[in-house]
């Protein structure tokens, strides 16, 4: 089995901390798991890629064409990693832009939001939805990363059981936060099992 | 936490897995100055001791965030020539820093083992330059291991200690921002915290005068030779079967690379992975070169292996072609990636290059890292451009603020290193008619800025000297320095104060002044910049993301003119256009209230 998921969006926005737990769920069911992360400058408000490689893999980094997934907190920042997605992939993405200063500035123009999930979906199997805002109403914006977990969990790509996913989410959050983290994680497959 | 598991196995980054490696090995002293990509070795050791201070327990070894990568390596070397096992790490350019330790400690050597960590950066992600720090080793005369895996981070960390203590030297691990920050699965072994002191024992031979430092260079070659007798049984060198044909060598990340392409693509080959590339095992490697006729030398950056390689089939009269940079898109310059040895590898075996996949159609905007909402160096750079001549000169250095280079601020014109603010602002202010003004961090100011302090105040140089004092090393994540109240450790520490050193110093004009208020950091730049000979401004505010951000600002709609002052001369990202209406995201906005000073007309309120 090899499995390979490149996780982006934009720096603070908990890319890491999702891939981390997906990462765990793969290792504690003794599959070896690799994961290259992004730390440092570029978590400054830049583009943030971080990946999760399972199975028979060397490479923490991922083969242009060679991701079964991408799951990105951001759209254009899914658009972004493209490239790395196998012809008929699943795109799993959040539909709330974040817009670059540079943008703001009128330096650079952030593309009609229509025009990116057109493309998105025509290079792979498309399932976006409105993460932020099924966060906010788990409990908190900070639950985005847990509501995507739970999306990916409705695509039929993990060889995990959406209760292993979830049963290592809950392992990996504060006891305080439990509750609102599996009601993000619900949320978000529910959001996605509803467009299959 | 992850690297005190007492499980058969934890899920590690690479950096995690040193430190593991070192709990294992009874390590004694730590020392470093952060550094992407190297910082998580030291908050790992230092999240560590401070669990077990901040349960009044003993954590069995001593850390310590030092001033600079130099005093770091002298203070570990201390503790090793008294009998205890050290570990230093730092990112690459830090061992420039300590050169001048460097190369003269690889002479005197040590007792306890020495790991020095150089963590190199392929690619500059997070640095102003890509140096291999192979050639440290190779100038040095140190041992180098280079794991691939954080796997082999871990084991070779505990090697190393042994290495050591086997050799009396120090030895270098180099790292990169590859294997530092990949996470994977490493089996781990009982740790050993056992708390001791050390004792030195004085030697003459330890007092690097002229006449010792030549008896002790042969010393170290001798050492040399062993160490390369240890790296031809050493088991981080070892060649993988994978069906003959072409002899493929390579090290560090390159080799999972050429793992996975070579596994993937079914393409013959026999791969030798050097773990230890210095001293290069010169008889396995013959024995490699001899049972091939072609060998291709994969490896990032600079030709290191390849260089030694061909000097090896040389003197040998060896009759191998060897291939390595230049071949099959393979470079001197950036990361390698799965992509770019797959194409080495088709051109190797023959076979037809991969289609490219075509990137996104739709035209995307770049998205660099910038100055955080709220963040108090924008403040400052907006009141300084407000009152400064068109023509100043901004020297900057190496940290958050390095980011102020970005439009619409453009308050950095020249950077070389850390320090280099100020020593270029000397240079500046002599040579030109220009004014100057300088900046840099207060982790900084400790590290390297008091020598060209020192030189502008002694040379009477007409510079302003800005210490952005943020009260904390706040870009490779939010170290304390000597200007914090707190060491590594967690213990109370003595708080230096930057205006308290800089006047010590001799600077006569010292303003201190809250960015967070624009009108009063304009008047403390007017009177520093109308000041004949060396000021210093130390604009203090803490970084934004130490504190709590309660509410966010809102743009009152009536109110605003869409002057866009805000968004086109401040440039806070939390601003933004909604069709032709500013508007503030509030999730991004941080609540400083900065933009109320910046906005002409009163269109800035806090959000009810």
């Amino acid at each position: 089995m090899k499995l390979r998921l490149q996780f982006t969006g934009v720096g603070g926005q908990g890319v890491l901390t999702g891939a981390n737990t997906l990462a765990k769920a793969f290792l504690s069911r003794g599959e070896n798991v690799l994961m290259s992360e992004v730390h440092g400058m570029a978590q400054r408000g830049g583009s943030v890629v971080c990946t999760v490689c399972v199975g028979r893999v060397y490479s923490p980094l991922i083969a242009d064409g060679a991701a079964d997934a991408l799951v990105s907190m951001e759209p254009v920042e899914a658009l972004r990693s493209i490239a790395k997605l196998k012809p008929g992939g699943v795109v799993l993405t959040d539909v709330n832009p974040v817009i670059p200063a540079n943008v703001s500035m009128g330096y650079h123009q952030y593309p009609p939001l229509d025009a990116v999930l057109e493309e998105l979906e025509s290079r792979g199997t498309l399932r976006s939805i409105d993460a932020l805002a099924l966060a906010r109403q788990a409990g908190h914006a900070i639950t985005k990363n847990i509501v995507m977990l739970g999306g990916l969990a409705a695509t039929d790509l993990l060889p995990l059981s959406r209760e292993e996913l979830l049963d290592t989410v809950k392992a990996n959050v504060p006891p305080a936060y439990v509750e609102m983290n599996e009601e993000a994680f619900t949320l978000g497959y529910r959001a996605v099992q509803a467009q299959r | 936490m992850d690297v005190l598991s007492s499980q058969a196995q934890a899920l590690l980054l690479g950096n995690e897995a040193i430190v593991r490696g070192a709990l294992e090995s009874d390590i004694d002293v730590a020392t470093t100055y952060p550094g992407t990509p190297s910082s998580e070795i030291a908050d790992t050791f230092s999240a560590v001791a401070r669990h077990f201070t901040s349960r009044q327990q003993d954590p069995g070894f001593y850390f310590q965030y030092s001033t600079n990568e130099k005093v770091a390596l002298e203070f570990a070397a201390a503790a090793a020539v008294s009998g205890l096992r050290a570990l230093t790490c730092m990112k690459h350019v830090g061992l420039n820093v300590a050169a001048d330790a460097f190369m003269t400690y690889m002479y005197v050597g040590c007792k306890g083992g020495h790991v020095i960590v150089t963590a190199d950066d392929p690619s500059c992600h997070s640095s102003q330059n890509e140096q291999d720090n192979r050639y440290y080793a190779k100038f040095g005369h140190a041992p180098l291991l280079e794991p691939s895996t954080a796997q082999e981070a871990r084991d070779m960390t505990m090697a190393a200690f042994d290495l050591s203590e086997e050799l009396r030297l120090p030895v270098l691990l180099r790292m990169t921002t590859r294997t530092s920050h990949v996470r994977g699965p490493v089996t781990l072994g009982p740790m050993n915290l056992t708390a001791k002191k050390g004792h030195f024992d004085k030697d003459p031979l330890m007092v690097t005068v002229p006449a010792v430092a030549r008896q002790l260079h042969p010393v170290l070659l001798e050492k040399m030779e062993r160490a390369e007798a240890l790296a031809e049984d050493s088991p981080f060198n070892r060649v993988e079967e994978m069906g003959g044909g072409t002899g493929i060598v390579t090290s560090g990340a390159a080799y999972n690379y050429v793992r996975e392409v070579a596994e993937e693509l079914s393409i013959p080959c026999s791969i030798l992975k050097l773990g230890m590339t210095h001293p290069l095992p010169r008889n396995l490697c013959r024995d490699f070169l001899r049972d091939h006729r072609r060998i291709l030398v994969v490896e990032e950056l600079e030709s290191f292996l390849e260089e030694q390689l061909r000097a090896l089939a040389q003197k040998e009269e060896m009759d191998v072609e060897i291939l390595g940079k230049g071949f099959g898109g393979l470079r001197r310059i950036y990361e390698y990636d799965v992509d770019i040895v797959e194409r080495a590898l088709r051109a190797l075996s023959g076979r037809e290059e991969k289609p490219p996949l075509a990137p996104a159609s739709t035209a995307l905007p770049p998205r660099p890292p910038v100055l955080c909402p709220g963040c108090p160096h924008r403040a400052t750079y907006y009141a300084l451009k407000q009152v400064a001549p068109p023509d100043t000169i901004y020297p900057t250095d190496i940290g958050c603020y390095t980011l102020g280079k970005a439009p619409p601020l453009e308050m950095a014109d020249f950077l070389l290193c850390m320090g280099s603010n100020v020593g270029t602002a000397c240079g500046f202010s002599q040579t030109t008619d220009q004014k100057v003004v300088s900046f840099m961090g207060d982790s900084t100011f400790f590290h390297a800025g008091l020598p060209g302090i020192v030189n502008a105040v002694h040379h009477r140089h007409d510079c302003v000297i800005t210490v952005l004092d943020n009260r904390t090393t706040a870009m490779t994540g939010h170290q304390p320095h000597p200007g914090t109240e707190r060491d590594g450790m967690g213990y109370e520490a003595q708080m230096l104060l930057v205006e308290d050193v800089v006047r010590g110093l001799g600077v006569e004009h010292v303003e201190v002044v809250n960015p967070n208020n624009l009108a009063k950091t304009r008047e403390a730049f007017q009177r520093a910049l109308a000041y004949r000979g060396t000021s210093v401004v130390v604009s203090k505010a803490p970084c934004r993301l130490l504190l709590s951000t309660r509410g966010s600002f809102e743009v009152v709609e009536e109110k605003c003119t869409q002057c866009s002052r805000c968004i086109q001369e401040f440039g806070c990202p939390a601003f933004y256009y909604d069709g032709d209406r500013i508007r503030i995201n509030e999730t991004l906005c941080s609540a400083c209230g900065v933009c109320t000073q910046v906005c002409p007309s009163g269109a800035i309120r806090r959000k009810k």
